[in-house]
């Protein structure tokens, strides 16, 4: 099933209950394929019941395209049956690395955007397209440390992955603010430069203040949306149009009503702010 | 400039070991990727050995986890599969010695994962072998279900399992024995259910693929007052077998 331009949620199996019986019905549901990489059991049925009543995307987050190597055989079959099983409307990943030398890093990783890089994550975004025979999109990454010896700017680097490899974009809105922040660099420069034609979804989240050192901010996504994330929110709608966007929260995760209210806030400014494409 | 396969060596390595020379590493910034990693994984070791950490409390467990995860980082991005081998880590971990239990305990924790997410298929009825005429039932083979799980003990850890899973005390007079108990799932949830070693010897030897009548011989040869009748019915009844 195809998502709706409207805003959807980011599922945690606490919510099952509310989101099957009370859900507004043009909710679509965000899940990270892996936590249902299973052979059967309680998981399993709980997406199938997902998948019967929602449109779903599934949002991965350890394929390690910006790796040196290609992604694990075993995972790009689980993934495949899992979209085979729930025919998503949207598969995405993240510009980023996370396993390495047979050793997986629950994390997503930074990497020098070098020619050579951009090589690696072409062939890998491509073969990853191949295997599960659809487009996928590609999440911005959080950043925390200046990384020396760029040849491409983050922006130019995706466009040119998006021209060659054919993959879709998912703008994380919250992202390029912390990151911005964290890298005193302006958010605003970087939207303008990102090639929101690509754009497939949206993600918008909370943050925090690290806390260890209180200069950086956290991709953390246990609080509300932030006001200067929704700030850049309607900046993007004003001028790339209206695309389905997910409401994220993995931790201190409220009751669903309050989810649900911050999914009514952008479905607002998608009706209202959105140019129309 | 070196290469994305040199960066990443570096990168991976300084995340579990401080004392390297990757100039990254010694930014602040890098101790949040450490961290997060970290968090991630002790987080997924939480959940999958509930009953130990009810034991040992959070504090003591995610302090011997962490020595876990340096030692042992995941290999799979399903993390609620990570650990495998953490029961034989707390088996051999210096601070866990005053507690002989406790790597049985997190054993049947393991267990009890393993049928979670075992695959779906059904169950064989407890009436599901009736009307068969006695050759034909001995002659019966059958297969275990994917989420049947054997457990055995020389310590008293399927009760101090149950008592920690359901958050009670360990009653005062628990008798210093090997125990044994078969892991089930039906309904979609798992059953931990407390076995004699005839009916464990029982159901291992109808898994390695025995007749019920050589299995039945083969468990009365190490235990000759075994209940073969019984410890099959009770087996049906927890549903140890797919049809």
């Amino acid at each position: 099933m195809s998502l709706s331009p409207f805003a959807g949620i980011g599922f945690k199996p606490q919510h099952f209950d509310d989101a099957v019986r009370s859900a507004p019905t043009d909710l679509w549901l965000e899940v990270h394929p892996e936590n249902y990489m299973v052979d059967g059991g309680p998981r399993l049925a709980m997406l199938d019941a997902l998948a019967d009543r929602f449109p779903l995307s599934l949002h991965g987050v350890s394929l390690s395209l910006a790796a040196a190597a290609l992604p694990d055989a075993v995972q790009l079959q689980r993934l495949r049956r899992l979209i085979d099983r729930v025919q998503p409307g949207l598969v995405s990943e993240h510009l980023a690395w996370s396993s390495w030398a047979g050793r997986y890093v629950p994390d997503l990783l930074p990497f020098p955007r070098t020619h050579e890089a951009l090589e690696h994550v072409v062939r890998n975004v491509m073969h990853t397209q191949e295997r599960l025979g659809r487009q996928i999109s590609l999440e911005n990454p959080s950043h925390y440390l200046v990384l020396d010896g760029h040849d491409w700017s983050e922006t130019d680097f995706l466009a040119e992955l998006v021209r060659r490899s054919g993959c879709g974009l998912l703008l994380d809105i919250n992202n390029v603010y912390v990151s911005a922040h964290n890298l005193r660099s302006d958010p605003l420069d970087y939207l303008d430069a990102f090639p929101l034609h690509a754009v497939t979804e949206i993600h918008l989240a909370g943050h925090a203040v690290d806390e260890t050192d209180t200069t950086l901010l956290i991709d953390s996504h246990d609080a509300p949306i932030a006001d200067p994330v929704w700030s850049l929110y309607r900046h993007v709608l004003s001028r790339g149009g209206a695309r389905p966007t997910l409401i994220e929260r993995d931790g201190e995760v409220p009751v669903f009503p309050v989810l649900l209210e911050e999914r009514q806030r952008a479905n607002a400014l998608l009706t209202n702010e959105a140019v129309l494409a | 400039m070196t290469t994305l396969a040199g960066f990443q060596d570096n990168f991976a390595e300084a995340l579990y070991d401080d004392a390297g020379s990757f100039s990254l590493a010694r930014h602040a910034a890098f101790a949040i990727y450490r961290n997060t990693a970290m968090r991630a994984c002790l987080d997924a070791l939480e959940a999958n050995y509930p009953a130990v950490v009810c034991l040992v409390g959070r504090d003591w467990f995610r302090a011997a986890a962490a020595v876990h995860v340096v030692q042992s980082p995941p290999r799979d991005a399903r993390l609620f599969v990570y650990g495998d081998d953490f029961a034989d880590f707390i088996e051999a971990f210096p601070p866990a010695a005053g507690l002989p239990y406790l790597a049985d305990v997190a054993r049947l924790d393991r267990l009890s994962l393993e049928s979670l997410f075992a695959a779906d298929v059904g169950v064989l009825r407890p009436d599901g072998l009736t009307g068969l005429d006695p050759d034909a039932l001995g002659a019966r083979r059958l297969p275990l279900h994917p989420a049947t799980r054997l457990f055995a003990a020389t310590t008293p850890a399927v009760t101090i399992w149950q008592a920690s899973r359901a958050g009670v005390a360990v009653n005062d007079d628990l008798v210093w024995d090997a125990e044994f108990a078969v892991v089930t799932r039906t309904d979609l949830e798992v059953v931990v259910t407390p076995v004699s070693a005839s009916a464990l010897h029982l159901l291992e030897a109808i898994g390695a693929g025995a007749s019920l009548a050589d299995a039945a011989l083969s468990t009365l040869a190490m235990h000759p007052d075994a209940p073969i009748d019984l410890n099959l019915a009770s087996l049906l009844q927890v549903g140890a077998f797919a049809p």
